[in-house]
This record gives structure tokens, sequence and C-alpha cells, in this order.
């Protein structure tokens, strides 16, 4: 197979594959939960459960003191790396592109060489959160397959992408099909993985503002 | 046409001096991406090359690589390769033909027997022999009895490269490139939809004058012409790097010469030497002239899933594919939401307890 | 530009963010220029190698200038070579004999190479001078 076949294979039936397995995993995953519902809560109203819930959704976003004393490595970390996917993803210019292609919006993209140093903060960060894991007894205790196995194609992206963008080592059209191919591992990977948080966080935060402002009370 | 003759003194014999020479030696080491300095070295190599027979076959090609090599350019320098080299054989440039053309080639392979040069350009149709001859001998066959002798094989242009028009799809005539038939001599690609002339003149130059094959890379093109993508060379490139990009071909952003990434520029695939050299004297090449990049020195350029379509762009319907996904998976998740909840009543009709199997699932 | 035809009407503007290599090299031949006077190191550059885009290469030269020498040489076509306004810069330009650009060079250094008369040139003189004469002597 010649390096054009296999960056249009990947840009083709892989993507189309990949897609389907992740739309349709992530939609199975959301409606189960929307269906399986709520317990009914017999009480009187005391306040808003819709306003509490919609709320939440952006407190949760800024971690309470007492955590932030007792995870201060891996919430700063992890918000390092969590902002940094946001940039390379969502404003960087081939990006946008594709979005627009597929969802037909877009957005002003952040100048390539900001990118691009996100990037290596964000691998950086990455790298931090494992040694994190490997090193802190607890964490290595509570950390099973699925756990490296979700850093691993979380990162993989992020490196191939650097990797493609400064053109060393393969051919260019090598490069980009690898950095596209571990794009659709992470996209198959991410219904049946921990990683469908990025869709659920929403609803979990808003059962929980929901059932805290019902009753009146801050979540 | 003596052939003892070195380069040096072939031309000291026309006349030329030594000033001449030298600037000759330094269009040369230009055309062949070498630096300055190494023009007395340059200098010195082509004094003592003794001119080497070149064999130039055209398979299924559309001649466009003959055309881009003699038509443009420099022809006092060109026109001095060639004069430095002898065209023992090009059936679109000869005057001979037909039994008298293949017997100078033949003759030719015989007195050079392990030294000329293969010139190839065009592919060889492998579906049947007969799709191509000339003088009644398939493509196939002459390359194979062509090659024996040589060197060195050139494939010039993407067709004797990699296949290139007629290797696109479905390739009616089974065409296949160079190096899918000669396995066993050194064959450099110089592919290109035509190649640059200087790249065509510069890997002969090399060849003249230092007797070697350049290096290549991993697609046997050589790296002082290929070695640098389309892309890093740009003088756009600020423009894609400030997110600046033409959204037609006639709107602000194309008359201001912004990046031509979202019309399907092929420039970060694309490794070939337009962006520094340019074509016709240095005047222009296609991103300049306002036209994406098509990526004419890559291997099945024509199949690369549109001229017009970006690279980070899907070349599948994944929309179409998304919303039948949305569809298929909602049902799927309504159905097993029901299913939950009917074993969730039914597990607290019969005060079933929580186990810790149940918190466990995830793992 | 001898090549330059038609691009000359044509709006091409050296204007907004190109691709910057001006200022470099400008940079480059002001070290060049310090290590000639240093230790009489000859710099070439060629700027067929840099990617310049259109109007660029204009500016290039624009800033360069012209200075107190020109001089015109013919051997296979002719080339054109001038001392910028910065003594020691030298451009330059080989045409062939259709007048078109083959090659584009800025020299650094006290004199270029090629205005200087090689050896075997002189030895070819000396040669040509010793039959001349000898014809001379010969007629008388």
């Amino acid at each position: 197979m010649s390096e054009t076949e296999f960056l249009l294979w990947v840009r083709g039936p892989a993507l189309q594959g990949a897609t389907i397995i992740f739309v349709l995993g992530m939609a199975v995953r959301i409606l189960e939960i929307l269906v399986l519902g709520r317990k009914r809560d017999l009480a009187e109203a005391r306040g808003s459960a819709v306003a509490g819930g919609l709320r939440t959704i952006f407190t949760r976003s800024v971690p309470d003191k007492g955590t932030f004393k007792r995870s201060t490595y891996t919430l700063v970390a992890g918000y390092i790396f969590h902002i940094g996917l946001f940039i390379t993803i969502l404003l960087f210019a081939p990006h946008i592109l594709l979005i627009d292609e597929v969802l037909g919006v877009s957005w002003p993209a952040l100048p390539t060489t900001v990118v691009d140093a996100t990037t290596v903060v964000t691998i950086l960060a990455l790298l931090a959160v494992l040694v994190h894991r490997l090193k802190d007894p607890v964490q290595r205790f509570l950390s099973h397959f699925q756990d490296y196995l979700v850093w691993l194609v979380t990162i993989l992206p992020l490196i191939t992408g650097y990797i493609a963008f400064h053109r060393v080592g393969l051919p260019a059209p090598t490069l980009i099909a690898i950095h596209i191919l571990s794009v659709e591992l992470l996209m198959v990977a991410f219904p049946f993985t921990k990683l469908a948080h990025a869709f659920t966080l929403f609803i979990a935060r808003y059962y929980n503002g929901a059932i805290s402002g019902y009753r009146g009370v801050n979540s | 046409m003596s052939k003892d003759r070195t380069l040096g003194e072939t031309l000291r014999q026309q006349g030329i001096s030594r000033r001449g020479f030298l600037k000759f030696c330094a269009a040369t080491a230009s055309m062949m991406a070498l630096p300055p300095s190494m023009v007395p070295a340059i200098a010195a190599a082509l004094e003592k090359a003794r001119r080497p027979s070149v064999i130039w076959l055209s398979f299924q090609e559309c001649t466009g690589c003959t055309e881009s090599l003699t038509r443009s350019h420099s022809p006092t320098v060109e026109g001095l390769i060639f004069d430095a080299i002898s065209l023992d054989y090009h059936h679109t440039l000869q005057a001979a033909s037909g039994a008298a053309a293949e017997a100078a080639r033949e003759a030719a392979m015989e007195e050079n027997h392990g030294k000329y040069i293969l010139v190839v350009d065009g592919s060889i149709p492998t579906a049947n022999p007969g799709y191509s001859t000339i003088a009644g001998i398939s493509n196939k066959d002459m390359l194979l009895d062509t090659a024996q002798g040589a060197a060195a094989i050139v494939s010039v242009g993407s067709c004797a490269a990699f296949g290139g028009i007629p290797h696109a799809n479905p390739n009616p005539t089974g065409a296949v490139a160079v190096s899918d038939l000669v396995k066993d001599k050194p064959i450099i690609n110089v592919p290109g939809c035509p190649p640059m002339p200087v790249v065509i003149t510069g890997v002969l130059a090399h060849l003249l004058t230092f007797g070697t094959i350049p290096d290549l890379d991993a697609l046997g093109r050589p790296k002082a012409f290929y070695g640098k993508s389309i892309h890093d060379r740009c003088y756009r490139r600020p423009f894609y790097d400030k997110g600046l990009f033409a959204e037609t071909f006639d709107d602000e952003g194309a008359k201001k010469g912004w990046c031509l990434y979202k019309l399907g520029c092929k420039g970060p695939t694309t490794y070939n030497a337009c962006a520094t050299t340019k074509w016709n004297e240095g005047t222009s090449f296609p991103i300049e002239a306002g036209h994406p990049c098509l990526g004419c020195s890559e291997p099945d350029f024509w199949d690369g899933g549109g001229f017009y379509k970006a690279i980070s762009t899907p070349t599948g319907d994944v929309g179409r594919a998304a919303v039948y996904a949305v569809g298929a998976g909602a049902a799927a998740g309504i159905a097993l939401g029901a299913m939950n909840r009917a074993k969730h009543s039914r597990a607290e009709k019969a005060h079933e307890k929580v186990t810790i199997d149940d918190l466990d699932k995830e793992k | 530009m001898a090549h330059m035809t038609d691009a000359e009407t044509l709006p091409v503007t050296a204007g907004e963010s190109l691709t910057y290599n001006v200022q470099p090299l400008l940079h480059e031949i002001r070290h060049a220029l310090a290590k000639l006077l240093d230790d009489g190191g000859h710099t070439v550059i060629d700027l067929r190698s840099i990617p310049l885009a259109p109007g660029e290469e204009d500016r290039l030269l624009e800033t360069l200038g012209r200075g107190e020498i020109v001089a015109q040489l013919s051997a296979l076509g002719p080339s054109e070579i001038l001392e910028t306004r910065f003594p020691g810069v030298w451009l330059i330009t080989h045409y062939n004999n259709d007048n078109e650009v083959i090659g584009r060079f800025i020299e650094v250094c006290r004199l270029p190479r090629i205005l200087q008369a090689p050896d075997e040139d002189i030895r070819e003189a000396i040669e040509n001078l010793e039959a001349q004469l000898a014809l001379q002597t010969g007629e008388r």
C-alpha cells in the first residue's frame, strides 16, 4: 500500500467506521443514563432544581479549597492537560477545517506556533499525571488496565500530531495518516471507557446540582 | 562526438574560457542545489568527467517530461549538459526512426555495456504488452532488455517513478512504475507531473560530475531536490501559521495571497523543489499563481482524495455515517435503558440488595 | 529583471508578511563583511536556494543598490557583476544567451573570483601573445 493509499484509507473508510462506533456508542451510553431516570423526590421543592443543575455544571469546574489542598498535583496537572487538549484540538486551524467540513461550523484559530508550544506543555502534563499515578500508592492501588489504556490513547494523538506537524522521521503523508489513525483509536475507545466522561459529566453535574437545588441548598 | 575527451577538453575546444567554465560550474552547482563553496570541487570533477552514453526510453507518457526539459530554461547550461552527455537514443527528439533507430540503440548498448545511463519516462503497461510498443517491441521487454547493461536508471516523471496517471483508478492498462519491474539496478526517481526541469538536469549533472548516485530518500528521490516539503518552503506559510486562509479562488483572502490549505493544497504532504526553485526560470509556481499544490511528485496523487479537498478533511461521508449512528445508537440506548429500568424495578420488587459485585462492575 | 514580462503589470506587493527572509539575509551579509575584514574570509550566497516571495527579491536588490563598479562578462552568455552600495558586497547575475537568469549570487569579498584572470586563461594568453609576437617578428 503506498503512502497515499494509506492516508486515503485513514481519511475515508477508517474514519467512517470510527465515527460510527463513537457516535453509536456515545448515543447508547447517554440514552441509557437518561432513560434510567432519577428517583422522584417526594418532598416539597425548596428551590429550583433546574437552576441548581445548570449552575453546578459550571461551578464544579472550580475545585473547592479542601480538594485542592489534598490533591494539588493531580488537579494542577489535570487542568493543564485538559486546557491543553481544548486548545490543541479546537483552536488549531486544520482541525477547525475538519469540523467545518463535517458540521458546518467554524471559528477563528490560534497561531500555529502557539498551538505547537501548547502541545508540548500538554504532553508534559500528561507525563506528569502518569508518573503520579505510578508513584502515589493510593492511585497505583486503584489503577487498572483501562486507566493506562485511556492515558495512552489520549497522549498518542498529541505525540503523533506534534511529529506530523514537524515532519521528522517518516515522510509527511505517512505521519499525518498515523496521527489520524491515533485519533480514530481514541474515538473507538471513547464509548467503552471512562473517556465517556467528556459527555456524561454534564449529566452528572446537572443531577447533583438539581438534587441540591431542589432542596434549596448549594451544591 | 568523441566520447574519449573529458568535459573540460570539450568545453575548451568550443572556445569557452576558464571564466566561462567557472560560470557554468556556478550555475550547475546552483541547479544541483549544492552550496557555492562546492564550486571548486565541481569544477575539478567536471574537468575530468568523461561523457556518458545516455539512452532515453519513452513509454506510456504524454511527453510532458521531455517538453519540460527541452522547452524551458537556460539552454546554455542544459545545452552544455546535453552536449556533455551523448544522447544516443531518444525516440521523440532523434532524427532517425524505425529500424535504424533501434539499431543505433542496440549499438550504443553494446558499446557502453555496464556504463550507460538509462532514462525512462512513462509508465509500463503489464495488462497486455500490446498496449504500448515501440518498433513492435513491448515496453516491458524493451525496459528489461535495456536495463541489463545500464549503470543506473533515472525514472523521469511521476509515470515512470510511481505509475502516474495511467496507474490511477481503475488502471485499465495495468500500468506500473520502472521500480516495479527492475529490481537489480540503482534507480533514481525524479517524480513530478512534469518534474522540474532543473531537477532532471541536476540529476544528470550529478551523475556526470561525480559519477555516483545522489543521496536518495525512502521513495528513491534525490534528497537535494525532494528533501523538503513544499509547505516548509512556501512563502505563504506565515498565513497558514496565523490561520489566514483563502476560502474560494476569488475572495479577499485569495487576492491577498493567503494560504490555500482550505482549497486543498497538498503542500504539507508533498516533497519537491517548486517553492524555492520555481518554474520558468524562477518566475513562479502553482501556489504563487493562486492554485493549491496538487502533490504531483507523490505516489498516487491522482487518487489522493481530491485536488480541492483539504488534507485534514475526511474523504468519505462522515456526516451521513454519524447521523445513521446517532439514530441507531438512540434506538439501542432507549432499548437498553428500558431493559435496565425493568431490571431495576424487578430488583426493587424482589428486595435485592446492592452487592460489592455491582459496584465492582467497572473492573 | 531580464525575465519579468507581464508580472510587472500585475499588482505584486512585497508588502505585508512574507517569508521574512530579507532581514536575515541582510544580517548574514553584514556578518560576512565583518568576517572579510577579520580574516579575509570569502562568502558566497546562492539566492536561488532561499525561498523569497514575489517582490522580496526586488526589495533585497533595491536595498543593496548599486555602487561604484559595474562589470560585464561575456562567456556563455552575459553576466553582470556589480558592487552594491555596500563596498565588499557584490551582486553577480548570470544570464544565458537568451537573457534568462541562470544564477544569482551575492559574494562578499574584495573582488569576485570570476573577475580575476585564471591561470589557465593566462597561460593561453601567453601562448597567443607569443604567437602574435612571432608573427610580427616574422613579418619584419
